[in-house]
């Protein structure tokens, strides 16, 4: 049978993973059970900040039905590995933030488990607190970059703006809470679970079990959404789950259920930001500088790649020649802060992009006409210095959604019905115009070593094999589609393995809108090298008869033929870590969104009409999973921006329920209109780059944007609240 | 979820009298109803070793008669109420504000019974009912009462029946006559799918001239418990509804609630909203 | 002694009365298909259809179930043919991470049972207990009314 090398990449084919997910048949952690099960929880600390003293266990509980796991019970080191590895897996000596973890109890009852947690108090001496980060002393990171001469330019500048904004903390609510199932088979420690990165965890596993590579495992069971919320915490869960197993030398499930999830995991980094920009007559930006602060929380875990991230998007998508960023990341007695979609970008471009308001007001210019006058374009320097020579969509998406939203028409048809005063609503459009670098920042890449297989069995199957975990992204799909193009074979053909240390390589972890890029690059290469081989074997892609023909022959001993491609960088990239100069990402995805809000001028209830946005990102493996990735992002950002509200008191959140943390639901989501702009890049599989967080970043600061055309105020807190808007009404 | 099932006594009730003699019996259990309430909270691990008397199977204490008045029972769904053709002719406030309590399948167990008893602040039913002059009947083993709407709530989450009583229906007598206005309005954080920041329902009669015969307004989450705006009602009767006349009633709300600050939203925002949206029905 | 009829099954239950019935379906039954997303009644990841009706499987004791017809995702596909709902959500990209999806469609069931017309806005009101974080709803919405328009 002649099979035609059909176009794969570029196509909205079904999800490979799409069977399970819909009939229900997909398991994913808490689904799963084993003989002999343990159910684990967490004894966590009320207080925010103590000197441990011990453990005060209630002699009347059956404790010899548990077991119990504390800080000195740890085989290996009390570090879960992250940059640093200053948190520790339990809590010892002290406590530095509410919910902190300070042992682990199991038993086969999952109610007395809990039981038990009412049968044990922390013995503690409370120690003076620090819950915002501009009263904290300690720094977990500090960045500066500097290009240029800023004190010279604002000197020459006609005109210079400045601004504070402020940015909370926002919870992921992946509808699939955090879990993990540890148990033994064949003499290793398996550890299967809800994760974004079982080689982090792998890693997490050696430090706290001391056991040899070999004798652990990570596998990941279908996860039930990510967003960076399980890219940093699952080293804590795995671990806990593990040191349980390893102690009991049974199974142990450990899941939390919403309550603690929201009450203990990480959340964005809450940021201050001031900014400083100088222009000349025309508006065209001659210095920019930007002061970042982040609240970490306790523990420096991620902190400072998120600030190095928050860093190099503080001057946003656009061409300025004097640029001056200090960054710090600093401590306070909270549950630590992590990855969360955006990871520092969100923050950093609200500031940016919210700023422009300010600027178009004190010069009178035209806040879309500033953009365009600035963004940046092929051949253009960045903040880091880095030439972008090609793959540049920065104009083309603000054209591009300018014109879908119909933008100048439907802004004045706003200001006329806001003009009258029998309205009984305010209307308002904003715009941002965004960017996002795929991969990790500068070096990060190249350290981390990635590789990504391809293998052909005996039997004929191609096997994808990655490190990439499949988070609802549709990472597993746009594998198998690069596969299937690269080789010229009929996408069913190929067979995407499941996340297995013990099976696939170390792809790195699946963040910073890398897979698609990098990953999806490695598998490219891996697959256009299992082409080569087949070379020898005329028309052994033609149908799945001669490619098993071929396997039976190429693979010796009837074990599989593994094709590995390593990461190299770009050729010519550099980057300097010390001053921050250099090539910062191989590609940046650009994103211009338009939001049109309506707001009700007796309660300020805001009500979001439209979002318009165009995206760039190199070109859509699958338009469909690409749009998809584009609407949820979008999404996620409106909630940041006005329904997000997460309230902290004394260092812990009050609101942490579903019921009263308000992620949007269907009637929030308003209609979208999704315009894809392609600019391929020579840097990502048939000119792909990443995609995962740039949609993140354009709503809040266009939603300002909106909400500043509809009241006359600019708004720099989020999230925009009625309660904010309705003071600054007058009365109806 | 932290709740030991196996800890919590299941008693089952299928008639009025065995429920109250249950609950006579067993005067700590906790009356179970849809369970969109008590539930939450033995998934948070907090009814751990209580007893439970369920009274989904009582079937009289469901059914909803329309006569001279309209008995709506304690246990009838949410969805069956404002299904009710009589319910949406005679009741169509509390039609409304049932419709936007959280979402389908929420609205196919919550029941007024059970609303009551749990008696929130920011309990959306009862705007409407307090409207509608409704009146709660309460029964025990050797009694039965009925109060006002507004009489069943004697603090945050604390109701007012006595011991051994158990809500039996939900009274709305009919009104007086076509109101001029009506309206009912839900504040919360989503647009669908949120406890109140402040829900008001309100029902005007206006006579010749504009002249006030009766006006009803009645706020949630403004106080620890519904309430009238008595004060304003009071002002306005029979007078001209003329701008002056409607600030001052719009400056008396003050008067009759006591608005806090929480993590859903803030005192100044709901007395700022509450009196804009009376000015606005007023107008 | 309890029993249910799920998915057109005579099951029973021997366990103790209040025990959830998502725990039930889940653990006794085992049928994972239904989620545990927030035991509020908030998510909607547990949503099955009880004699008809949408509810909250983590809200329900299994004595209030008693006797009752009981309908989970497991119910919709015949064998390896998705059902005409999975295909139109399989078609329109209804579903990423797949937390929400089982109970989205049952709720999507739900609505065409009870009639509902094929608006956008009818249909993202009945939604609105059914949280997704992936998907930003819209492609979900699609998937509805592709069906609706189909059946």
């Amino acid at each position: 049978m002649k099979t035609s090398s059909k176009r794969c990449v570029g196509a909205s084919v079904a999800r490979v993973d799409a069977f399970e997910k819909l009939t229900g048949a997909a398991r994913y952690v808490d689904d799963l059970t084993r003989p002999g099960l343990l159910h684990a929880v967490t004894l966590r600390s009320s207080v925010a900040h103590a000197r441990l003293k011990g453990l005060i266990f209630d002699p009347a509980f059956p404790w010899h039905e548990c077991v119990i796991v504390q800080a000195q019970d740890i085989p290996g080191k009390n570090g879960v590995p992250f940059l640093q590895d200053d948190q520790p897996f339990l809590a010892q000596d002290f406590i530095r933030h509410p919910q902190e973890p300070v042992a682990l109890i199991a038993h086969p009852d999952r109610a007395a488990a809990y039981e038990a947690l009412k049968h044990v108090s922390i013995d503690c001496e409370a120690l003076p607190p620090v819950f915002d980060a501009r009263d904290s002393k300690t720094c977990f990171k500090e960045i500066r970059l500097e290009k240029g001469d800023c004190a010279r330019a604002f000197s020459e500048s006609a005109f210079v703006v400045e601004g504070d904004y402020s940015l909370p903390h926002q919870e992921h609510a992946y509808i699939e809470t955090q879990g993990a199932l540890a148990y033994w088979e064949d003499d290793a420690l398996c550890v299967t679970g809800s994760l974004q990165c079982p080689y982090y965890v792998l890693k997490a596993l050696k430090a706290a079990i001391a056991l040899p590579e070999h004798s652990l495992r990570v596998i990941q069971a279908a996860t039930g959404g990510g967003f960076g919320g399980k890219e940093d915490y699952p080293n804590i869960i795995f671990g806990h789950a593990a040191l349980l197993a390893y102690k009991a030398k049974r199974p142990v499930k450990l899941v939390y259920d919403r309550l603690e999830d929201m009450a203990a995991t990480t959340k964005r980094h809450p940021a201050f930001i001031r900014l400083k920009t100088g222009l000349d007559r025309e508006g065209r930006l001659l210095a920019q500088e930007a002061e970042l602060l982040l609240d970490g929380g306790a523990y420096s875990t991620l902190s400072p790649v998120v600030l190095s991230r928050a860093v190099v998007h503080a001057t946003g998508p656009y061409h300025c020649p004097n640029v001056r960023v200090r960054g710090r990341a600093a401590a306070t007695n909270t549950p630590p802060n992590g990855a969360f979609r955006g990871f520092g970008a969100p923050q950093a471009l609200f500031a940016v992009e919210l700023h422009w308001e300010a600027i178009a007001r004190k010069t009178g210019l035209d806040a879309v006409e500033l953009r365009r006058k600035n963004a940046l374009r092929p051949g253009s320097s960045t903040t880091t210095g880095q030439e972008l020579k090609e793959s540049v969509g920065a104009l083309a998406v603000l054209d591009a959604a300018l014109k879908k939203s119909r933008y100048a028409r439907t802004r004045a048809q706003f200001t006329r019905h806001n003009g009258n005063p029998k309205s009984k609503t305010l209307k308002g459009v904003g715009l941002s115009l965004t960017h996002h670098g795929a991969g990790f920042t500068g070096g990060g890449e190249l350290h981390l070593d990635s590789r990504a297989a391809v293998s052909l069995s005996a039997d004929g199957t191609i096997r994808v094999l990655a490190g990439s975990t499949e988070i609802g992204q549709g990472s597993k799909t746009a594998l198998t589609q690069i596969c299937a193009q690269a080789l010229g074979v009929p996408f069913h053909w190929i067979c995407v393995e499941n996340p297995d240390t013990s099976k696939v390589p170390d792809s790195g972890p699946t963040v910073a809108s890398r897979t698609t890029m990098v990953v999806g690059g490695l598998v490219r290469q891996a697959a256009l090298e299992l082409k080569e081989r087949l070379a020898d074997f005329p028309g052994a892609l033609a149908s799945l008869k001669s490619l098993k023909a071929a396997a039976r022959t190429l693979c010796i001993d009837g074990g599989p033929l593994r094709l590995e491609a390593r990461y190299a960088p770009p050729e010519g990239f550099v980057w300097n870590e010390t001053t921050y100069r250099g090539d910062a990402y191989a590609a940046y995805g650009f994103a211009a969104t338009i939001v049109e809000l309506e707001i009700d001028k007796a309660t300020a209830e805001t009500r979001v009409l439209k979002l318009t946005t165009a995206h760039e990102f190199g070109r859509a493996v699958n338009p469909l999973l690409a749009e998809g990735q584009i609407a949820g992002g979008a999404l996620q950002g409106l909630g940041y921006a006005l329904l997000e509200h997460a309230v902290f008191a004394k260092g812990s959140m009050l609101n942490g329920q579903l019921t009263n943390y308000m992620i949007p639901a269907a009637t929030d989501a308003p209609p979208m209109e999704i315009v894809i702009v392609d600019s391929p890049t020579p840097h990502g599989p048939f000119g792909a780059k990443g995609l995962g967080e740039l949609p993140m970043n354009g709503p809040a600061p266009a939603v300002a944007a909106a909400v500043h055309h509809a009241t006359g105020r600019i708004f720099r807190a989020l999230p925009i609240r009625p309660e904010d808007i309705l003071p600054h009404l007058s009365n109806p | 979820m932290r709740g030991d099932p196996k800890s919590i006594r299941w008693l089952r009730a299928r008639t009025p009298e065995q429920a109250l003699a249950l609950y006579a019996q067993n005067p700590g259990a906790l009356p179970l109803a849809g369970g969109s309430d008590l539930m939450v909270a033995f998934n948070a691990g907090h009814l751990n070793r209580k007893t439970v008397l369920d009274l989904s199977g009582v079937e009289r204490w469901r059914k909803i008669s329309a006569g001279r008045t309209l008995a709506i029972g304690s246990l009838a769904t949410f969805t069956e109420i404002q299904n009710h053709p009589q319910v949406a002719k005679r009741a169509p406030l509390l039609a409304l504000a049932l419709s936007e309590v959280g979402g389908p399948a929420v609205q196919n167990r919550a029941t007024l019974g059970g609303n009551i008893a749990n008696a929130s602040p920011a309990g959306d039913s009862f705007p409407p009912l307090a409207v509608y002059e409704a009146r709660v009947h309460l029964m025990s083993v050797d009694s039965q009462r009925a109060i006002p709407v507004l009489e069943a709530f004697a603090g945050v989450k604390k109701n007012s029946l006595k011991p051994g009583e158990l809500i039996g229906c939900v009274e709305l007598p009919a009104l007086p006559s076509k109101p001029s206005r009506s309206l009912f309005r839900k504040l919360g954080t989503r647009s669908a799918q949120a406890v109140s920041k402040l829900a008001v329902a309100g029902l005007l009669w206006l006579g010749k001239d504009r002249r006030v015969v009766e006006l009803r307004f009645a706020v949630n989450a403004m106080a620890p418990t519904a309430r009238r705006l008595k004060s304003a009602e009071m002002f306005l009767r029979g007078k001209t509804l003329d701008a002056p006349a409607i600030e001052r009633a719009c400056e008396l709300v003050s008067q009759d609630v006591s608005p806090i600050d929480d993590f859903r939203s803030s005192a100044a925002y709901r007395l700022s909203a509450c009196r804009n949206l009376l000015r606005a029905f007023l107008s | 002694m309890i029993t249910f009829i799920v998915n057109k099954r005579r099951l029973k239950y021997k366990g103790p009365p209040f025990k959830r019935l998502l725990d039930v379906l889940r653990e006794d039954f085992e049928l994972t298909g239904t989620k545990e997303g927030c035991g509020e009644g908030e998510c909607g990841a547990c949503s099955v259809l009880m004699d008809g009706q949408l509810v909250n499987a983590c809200l329900i004791p299994a004595g209030q179930a008693e006797g009752k017809t009981i309908e989970t995702v497991e119910s919709l596909a015949k064998h390896k043919t998705l059902a005409p709902v999975q295909k139109a959500f399989l078609d329109h990209g209804g579903s990423q991470c797949g937390m929400c999806t089982p109970g989205m469609l049952l709720s999507a069931v739900a609505y065409k049972r009870r009639k509902g017309k094929n608006s956008a806005a009818a249909i993202r009101k009945h939604l609105a207990g059914n949280l997704c974080r992936c998907t930003g709803y819209q492609p979900i919405i699609d998937s509805v009314r592709a069906w609706l328009k189909k059946s």
